[in-house]
C-alpha cells in the first residue's frame, strides 16, 4: 500500500497512508513548527488504534490505562450506543499529557486526517502541555503513565485483598467529591513517579504520629473552650481546608490505609486533569491555530495537494463552528471557535491592527510576527486570564457577544452588557468569569470538626449570588462524605458578606 | 518520534468496567430487559439490543448550583439586543443558554445502551431462573452422519490414506534396509570408473559383488507393500435433525382475556429460546382456534379477538394437515404448545383426544398444554374449580400413558416453574421408558 508520490514535493496522494508516510507528515509537521512558529515540545509518540479502542479510551476520561469503576462502564455503554446509532461521531485523536507526549490516533482516518490530527495534537497540544504554566506547575508529565500504572494495580490488589464492593464504595465517595480533591490556591511540588514508594512511608509515619480526633483525655468539664484552643484545634487539623479529599485522607479517622491510599489515587488524578479544566478553550485553540498554520504552510510549500487542502478545512470548519444562542444546536460556547478565533484575532492585531487595537493593546498591536505574543499567551495564562487579557472588541463584535443577567428574584431578564463602546469592559469580565472554576464551582470548605461532641463535620458552602445547592444531590453527595468520614456531617450554606446561615444539610452516615 | 501500532492490542478493554457496571445496574436492566423482552415478538425475544435505564439509579452526585440565585449568561450571536433589553423570561425556565445548573436539576433523562445477545439472555434468564435445560435429553433425529474415525487397513480406494500409506512404506524401508536409488547409482558409478584400469580389478569384483546384492534386496523388498496400505475411516453417527418446529396452539375465544394470552406468550418465548439454543433453525406455526382454525401471523396470533364457540380439535385437525403439506416428521423436530382456559364443546372430546393419539403425538417431539387462567382464581378456600373439560380429557389420556405434558398457569411467576417442571417430566418419562 505504499502509494508512490508522482507529484513531487508531495507529502503524500489519495486517502491511504501507511507508517512511512505518517513518518513524512510528522517530519514536515516538526519542521514547520519549529522553523515558523518556534514550537517547544515533548517528544512524540503516535500510536495507531482502532475504532473499538478508541471507545475504551473515551471510557477512562481519555487515559490509556485506568483503574476499574463501573462509572466508566457506564460511559462506554453510552457511547457505544451513539456511536452505533450513527449520532456521533469519533474523535480523530485523543492526546495524552505526558513525557513523551502520546497521541492516539484512529485507522479509519484518510492520510489528510491524519495529518490534521499530528499537527494539531502532536504539536499544538503538545506545546501547549509542556509550556503553559499551570500545567508545568500542577502535573507531572513524566511521571503519568507510572503513576496510573500503580494506580490500577494498586486498586486490582485491594479488589483481591477486600472484595469488589468494598473498594467500589470508596471510589464512589470519592468520585462524589473528585471536584473537591484539588488544591486550588497553593501549590504543592509534584513527583508522581515516587508516589508509590512514599505510600509506604506515610502509612508508617501516620500510624506513630498523635492524631487529634482519638484525645482520650478527660475534657474539663463545663469549662468554656477557649477562642485559642479552637484556634490551635483547626491548626492541628488544618482547617479551614478546601480540598475536601485531602482533609479525609489525612484526617478521617475510621479509615483503613488502604481506603486513605484509594481516596489519594482519586485526588491525584483530580489533580492531574484539573489544568485541562481550567485551560480547555486556550488548548484548543492552541492546536487548532497551529494545526491551520501549519497545514496552510505545507500546503504553500507544495507539500499538500489541493485537494488534500480542502478536506483538511473541511474539517476544521465544522471543528470550529459556533452557532448562535438561539440555534437549536446551540450547547455553550465551543471551546474550538472561541479558541481559534481568539489566536486569529491576536495574529491580525499583530499584522494588521487598526486604532481601536492600537488603544487596547498596545504591548503587541502592529509587532509583526504573532508568534511571540501567541507563545507568551499560551504559556502565562488560563482561558480566565487569557480572555481579560486578549478578547478585542472586534472579535466581541464578530462573535456578537451579550451578557445576560439572569436573576430568579426578578421577572424578567436582563440584557446587562452588549459588543458595544459602554459594554466591551463588562462583557469581556463577564465571559472571563465563566471561565473561572472558583466561580463556577460552588465553595466549598472544611471549616471545623466538632470534637467535644460527637466527631461531627463542618462545612461551609460560601454562597455567591444567591446561588443554593441543588439539595437532592447535595445530600447524596453528604452521604458520600459522611460514608468516609464515619460520623454525622452538617454542610452550612452561609452568606460571605453576612454570616447568616441560609440553610444547613445535616447527614448521618449510611448504617 | 515514535510510531507504534496498537490495533492488535487485545481488545475489550473496558470489558471489566461493563461487567462492574451491569452488576452495579443489575436490578434496573433486569426490568428493562423484562419489559424490552415482552414488547417484542417471540422470534427476536433473545436477540440483544438497545434498552433504557433510569438515570437515578447510576448517577453519579456532585455538589452544583441549583437553581435560583443570580447568574450572568454571555451568549453568542446577539441579532436585536441593545442593553438594558428586557426579554420574558422562557416558560421552561432554563433560559436561552443556561449553562450550569440545568443539565442535571432538569427532568428525569433514560439513560439507553446496548446489551450484547449474552448479556440479554443471561439478564433475561437469570430474572426467570431458567433451569440448566441443556441438560435434559431430546430426542434425536434418525438420519446419520458420518465421521472421520482414524484409519483401518480396508477400504475403497478413494479412501486412500496416501501420506499415511507412504509413511509406513518409509519406515518399513528404512527397517528393512532396502537400498536408496542414488546409493545403487552411486556404487554403479564407481565400478564405471575403476573398470579398465590396470590393477584393479581385485577392487572391482568386490564392488560388483555389493552391487548384486544391493540390487537383489530393492528387488526382494517392495517401494510400497500391501501391509503399508491404509485407508481413511468414517463412522456413522446419529445427527439429530437441525431443524425444528414449534406449533403454537391457542385457544382464542372470547373467554382468553389479554392476560392469559399474555401468560401463553412468555411460555411459547421461553420453548422459543430452548429451542433456538438446541437447533439451527426453528420455525413457528401460529394456530388458532376457535371453533374453527387457521395457520395466521404472530401478530394476529396474539392481538386479533374472534368469536365462536371452542372446538379444539379443529386445531388439531390443522395441525396434522400444516405437519403432513410441510414438515415431514422424518425432517423436522416437531415441537408443540396448546395454551388454552380449557374450554371445550362438550362433544368434541372424543375427537380431540383420537386425534391427539392418534395423528398428532406420534409426530411429535413433545408436546405440551398449559391452561391459562385468572390470577386468584384459584385458591378460592371452600370453592375449589373444578377440571375444565380439556383438563379432564387430557389427564385421561395421560393416566394412559400417552407422552405429553400439562400445567396450570395461573400467574407471571409460574410460569418458569413450570417451564422446569415440564422438561423435568419429560426427562423421567423417557428414562423411564428406556
Amino acid at each position: 500500500m505504499n502509494a508512490p508520490v508522482s507529484t513531487p514535493g508531495l507529502l503524500y496522494e489519495g486517502a491511504d497512508w501507511d507508517f512511512s508516510t505518517l513518518m513524512r507528515i510528522h517530519d514536515a509537521c516538526e519542521k514547520v513548527a519549529v522553523r515558523d512558529l518556534g514550537l517547544d515540545f515533548y517528544p512524540n509518540r503516535i500510536e495507531i488504534i482502532s475504532a473499538e479502542q478508541m471507545l475504551d479510551a473515551y471510557a477512562s476520561t481519555g487515559l490509556p490505562l485506568f483503574y476499574r469503576h463501573w462509572s466508566f462502564g457506564k460511559q462506554f455503554a453510552q457511547h457505544e450506543a451513539l456511536y452505533r446509532k450513527g449520532l456521533r461521531g469519533l474523535a480523530y485523536e485523543i492526546v495524552i499529557n505526558s513525557d513523551p507526549c502520546l497521541s492516539y490516533v484512529m485507522e479509519e482516518n484518510t492520510a489528510t486526517l491524519q495529518a490534521l490530527v499530528i499537527a494539531h495534537a502532536a504539536f499544538g497540544h503538545n506545546h501547549f502541555f509542556k509550556n503553559n504554566r499551570i500545567f508545568r506547575e500542577w502535573t507531572d508529565a513524566k511521571g503519568i503513565l507510572d503513576y496510573l500504572e500503580f494506580a490500577k494495580g494498586y486498586i486490582a490488589d485491594c479488589e483481591d485483598k477486600h472484595g469488589e464492593i468494598a473498594v467500589e464504595r470508596v471510589l464512589d465517595s470519592a468520585h462524589a467529591l473528585m471536584n473537591y480533591g484539588v488544591h486550588r490556591h497553593h501549590r504543592r511540588t509534584i513527583d508522581l513517579r515516587s508516589e508509590e514508594q512514599r505510600e509506604r512511608e506515610r502509612r508508617a509515619h501516620d500510624e506513630r504520629m498523635y492524631n487529634v480526633l482519638w484525645s482520650t483525655l478527660p475534657e474539663r468539664a463545663n469549662q468554656a473552650i477557649g477562642a485559642d484552643e479552637v484556634e490551635r484545634r483547626r491548626a492541628m487539623l488544618q482547617l479551614p481546608q478546601e480540598n475536601v479529599l485531602y482533609f479525609l485522607e489525612k484526617s478521617a479517622p475510621r479509615l483503613a490505609p488502604w481506603q486513605r491510599e484509594v481516596i489519594r489515587i482519586v485526588r491525584n488524578v483530580a489533580q492531574y486533569f484539573h489544568p485541562q479544566r481550567q485551560t480547555k478553550m486556550m488548548n484548543e485553540g492552541c492546536a487548532t491555530y497551529v494545526h491551520h498554520r501549519i497545514l496552510n504552510t505545507l500546503h504553500r510549500e507544495g507539500q499538500l495537494s489541493d485537494g488534500a487542502l480542502l478536506e483538511a478545512l473541511h474539517s476544521h470548519t465544522s471543528v470550529i463552528m459556533q452557532p448562535d444562542f438561539d440555534d437549536p444546536r446551540y450547547s455553550g460556547i465551543n471551546p474550538y471557535a472561541l479558541g481559534f478565533a481568539m489566536m486569529e484575532d491576536i495574529e491580525r492585531i499583530c499584522r494588521e491592527p487598526t486604532e481601536e487595537d492600537r488603544e487596547w493593546f498596545p504591548d503587541f498591536a502592529g509587532s509583526g510576527d504573532p508568534m511571540p505574543t501567541l507563545r507568551y499567551g499560551w504559556s502565562e495564562f488560563r482561558d480566565e486570564s487569557f480572555i481579560l487579557q486578549f478578547l478585542s472588541p472586534h472579535l466581541m463584535r464578530k462573535m456578537k457577544f451579550f451578557h445576560l443577567k439572569d436573576d430568579a428574584a426578578q421577572p424578567v431578564l436582563r440584557v446587562d452588557a452588549m459588543h458595544d463602546e459602554r459594554g466591551y469592559r463588562r462583557l469581556r469580565r463577564a465571559l472571563a468569569k465563566q471561565y473561572d472554576p472558583a466561580w463556577m464551582d460552588p465553595d466549598i470548605q472544611v471549616v471545623d470538626v466538632d470534637l467535644a461532641g460527637d466527631r461531627r463535620l463542618i462545612l461551609e458552602h460560601r454562597v455567591q449570588d444567591g446561588r443554593l445547592l441543588e439539595e437532592q444531590e447535595a445530600r447524596q453527595v453528604l452521604r458520600h462524605l459522611a460514608s468516609l468520614w464515619s460520623y454525622d456531617v452538617l454542610l452550612r450554606e452561609v452568606d460571605p458578606a453576612t454570616g447568616a446561615s441560609l440553610r444547613e444539610h445535616a447527614v448521618s452516615p449510611p448504617r | 518520534m515514535q510510531i507504534l501500532d496498537r490495533r492488535l492490542n487485545p481488545s475489550g478493554r473496558s470489558l471489566p468496567n461493563r461487567q462492574r457496571f451491569l452488576r452495579r445496574a443489575k436490578s434496573l436492566v433486569q426490568e428493562a430487559v423484562r419489559d424490552a423482552s415482552a414488547k417484542r415478538d417471540i422470534r427476536s425475544a433473545d436477540e440483544g439490543g438497545e434498552v433504557s435505564i433510569p438515570l437515578h439509579g447510576i448517577r453519579e452526585p456532585s455538589f452544583h448550583h441549583g437553581s435560583g440565585g443570580s447568574r450572568d449568561h454571555v451568549l453568542p450571536g446577539n441579532k436585536e439586543y441593545r442593553e438594558g433589553d428586557e426579554i420574558q423570561r422562557p416558560p421552561s425556565g432554563g433560559g436561552g443558554g443556561g449553562s450550569e445548573g440545568s443539565p442535571e436539576g432538569g427532568g428525569e433523562d433514560a439513560f439507553r445502551f446496548v446489551l450484547t445477545r449474552e448479556e440479554f439472555l443471561s439478564l433475561f434468564l437469570d430474572d426467570l431462573e431458567l433451569p440448566d435445560l441443556a441438560k435434559r435429553r431430546l430426542v434425536e433425529g434418525a438420519d446419520p452422519a458420518w465421521h472421520r474415525a482414524g484409519y483401518s487397513v480396508a477400504g475403497t480406494p478413494s479412501n486412500l490414506s496416501l501420506a499415511r500409506t507412504m509413511r509406513n512404506s518409509l519406515s518399513r524401508r528404512i527397517a528393512l534396509k532396502r537400498p536408496k536409488p542414488e546409493a545403487v547409482a552411486a556404487l554403479e558409478a564407481e565400478i564405471a570408473a575403476l573398470e579398465g584400469q590396470p590393477g584393479s580389478e581385485e577392487q572391482v569384483a568386490k564392488l560388483k559383488a555389493e552391487l548384486a546384492i544391493q540390487l537383489r534386496r530393492s528387488q526382494r523388498i517392495p517401494w510400497i507393500d500391501p501391509i503399508d496400505v491404509r485407508y481413511r475411516r468414517f463412522e456413522p453417527v446419529p445427527r439429530p435433525v437441525a431443524r425444528a418446529v414449534m406449533f403454537c396452539l391457542m385457544d382464542v375465544s372470547g373467554s382468553m382475556t389479554e392476560d392469559m394470552k399474555d401468560l401463553a406468550k412468555r411460555f411459547y418465548t421461553l420453548l422459543y429460546i430452548f429451542l433456538q439454543r438446541r437447533y439451527k433453525h426453528v420455525d413457528i406455526v401460529f394456530i388458532r382456534h376457535t371453533h374453527e382454525a387457521a395457520e395466521v401471523d404472530e401478530q394476529t396470533f396474539f392481538h386479533s379477538r374472534e368469536t365462536g364457540g371452542t372446538l379444539v380439535s379443529t386445531a388439531l385437525e390443522e395441525m396434522r394437515k400444516v405437519v403432513a403439506d410441510r414438515y415431514p416428521p422424518t425432517e423436522w423436530n416437531i415441537y408443540a404448545a396448546q395454551a388454552s382456559d380449557g374450554d371445550n364443546a362438550a362433544g368434541d372430546s372424543q375427537r380431540t383426544a383420537r386425534l391427539l393419539i392418534d395423528e398428532v403425538l406420534p409426530a411429535c417431539q413433545y408436546y405440551a398444554y398449559i391452561e391459562v387462567g385468572r390470577d386468584g382464581e384459584h385458591g378460592m378456600p371452600g370453592f375449589p374449580r373444578g377440571p375444565t373439560d380439556l383438563w379432564r380429557t387430557y389427564e385421561q389420556l395421560v393416566s394412559a400413558g400417552a407422552p405429553m405434558a400439562m400445567k396450570k398457569v395461573r400467574n407471571r411467576r409460574d410460569i418458569f416453574p413450570v417451564f422446569r417442571e415440564l422438561f423435568a417430566k419429560r426427562g423421567l418419562l423417557e428414562e423411564a421408558k428406556a
